[in-house]
């Protein structure tokens, strides 16, 4: 059985200076009540691992235009202007990652690898300053694997048991950082005794806390 | 660059040409990725009763047309937000999934914009530096795996070809489109450099080479482009 943490609770996990991942593609399958708190409790100096940054006033825009977070690590910035003045002006740390490699530093680190070879960002500047390996006569870069103290993600459908179940394209890196952070938090739309065993996407083994959507 | 004639187009009819002729890559049976922009216009001339599988990296294979007005379902969206309706056969996964489909050679074309291409075919459209870097979202993921890369842009912008001889932005990917096409010309990328496969009536070979940064030979079965 999982507890059940009021989102206050939840939020009390994350301290100044932490590394949170947050779930979601744009402002879809992202845990927006937690967010909402982080972003009320204004916990700061954060190092922040996300797909994107949405939209200024969306979920995980808030927190950059709060400034609540000091190093980025994420894929594309486009959809929200404050996170590219913020880059410029030197303000804020970001790291762009290509998002497939982005999504599989975070799933080596689930599942505990040393890291992962693409071959993407060869003859880029993502290959600089990192080591290059020949497999095959093809060259790959190496990539480190990348994890957090915590990570926040949404669920469509969670049960008391901690699995995870998603509609549509809510899933997006939900489910790959579960496995990636030492303290995984969901925050469900619908709580459930039991979901059905065939449902499942992601296995309770790697929730820890469950927030309900209607916790005030 | 002083063109020999300026034929007067819209930006509309520019888009058209070029997603017209896009579209006409695509066959029967394939996975296909749209990047945004122009891409997205292609689906608009491709046949309805062809069956093609658009992906979505945001872990969606099945895209159908935007969703109606009523019928929007904010937890079903294409990789640029919108709200969109899934054809039969669709199904939806994560983005771990979905970067096995891109990157691990599954998809058969990808369809993109760029801000330059060059003649070795390496393209960039990420990032034009201390101006606007939006980032690379999957678009090098996507450019690396695919089997077949097609660029469709606008010749020029502001006056200044968009095909250059080498890339001086940040790369995307080195040497991985296989076919530009504006509304100008189509060129093919070969090893040994840009060839001109096709032009559109409304321009001459002068006109494309006065436009074009980049040296190519002309196709000895040089074809009208299909407008």
């Amino acid at each position: 059985m999982k507890q059940i943490l009021s989102k206050k609770e939840a939020i009390d996990l994350v301290k100044e200076g932490s590394s949170i991942m947050v779930g979601g593609f744009l402002n879809c399958g992202v845990p927006d009540k937690l967010i909402d708190e982080l972003s009320d409790r204004k916990i700061s100096n954060l190092t922040m691992i996300c797909n994107d940054t949405s939209y200024p006033n969306t979920d995980k825009g808030k927190l950059i235009v709060n400034r609540q977070v000091k190093k980025l690590v994420t894929t594309h910035i486009g959809t929200n202007p404050e996170t590219g003045r913020q880059m410029n002006s030197g303000e804020l740390d970001i790291e762009l990652v290509p998002m497939g490699t982005f999504v599989e530093r975070i799933r080596a680190k689930g599942a505990g690898l040393g890291g992962i070879l693409t071959q993407t960002g060869i003859g880029t500047i993502i290959e600089e300053n990192k080591e290059i390996m020949t497999v095959d006569d093809k060259k790959f870069i190496f990539e480190k694997p990348i994890g957090a103290d915590i990570a926040l993600i949404y669920g469509t459908k969670v049960d008391k048991f901690g699995n995870v179940a998603y509609y549509g394209t809510t899933r997006n890196c939900n489910t790959v950082m579960a496995t990636a952070a030492d303290t995984v938090v969901v925050q469900a739309d619908e709580m459930v005794d039991c979901i059905d065993p065939n449902d499942v996407i992601i296995p309770g083994v790697f929730v820890d806390y469950i927030v309900l959507n209607e916790d005030k | 660059m002083l063109l020999v004639n300026e034929p007067e187009l819209t930006r509309e009819k520019i888009r058209e040409i070029i997603a017209r002729r896009a579209a006409k890559e695509i066959s029967e049976g394939d996975v296909v990725t749209l990047g945004i922009g122009i891409p997205t216009d292609v689906t608009n001339y491709v046949p309805t009763t062809m069956h093609v599988m658009f992906q979505s990296e945001n872990g969606f294979l099945g895209v159908s047309k935007n969703a109606e007005e009523g019928s929007k379902d904010s937890r079903i969206i294409n990789a640029g937000g919108i709200p969109v309706e899934a054809r039969a056969g669709a199904c939806f996964y994560d983005s771990q999934m979905a970067f096995v489909m891109m990157r691990g050679g599954h998809l058969d074309t990808t369809i993109l914009g760029a801000l330059q291409v060059d003649e070795e075919g390496s393209l960039a459209n990420w990032s034009i530096p201390n101006k606007l870097t939006p980032g690379m979202g999957g678009a090098m993921d996507l450019v690396v795996g695919s089997k077949k890369v097609i660029v469709v842009m606008e010749h020029t912008s502001k006056g200044q070809s968009k095909i250059v001889k080498k890339c001086n932005l940040p790369l995307t990917a080195y040497r991985e489109v296989n076919l530009i096409i504006t509304e100008r010309c189509v060129f093919n990328v070969l090893n040994g450099g840009l060839l001109l496969a096709e032009i559109n009536p409304m321009f001459t070979i002068e006109d494309i080479k006065a436009s074009t940064g980049a040296d190519f030979t002309v196709s000895p079965t040089l074809k009208n482009m299909e407008i």
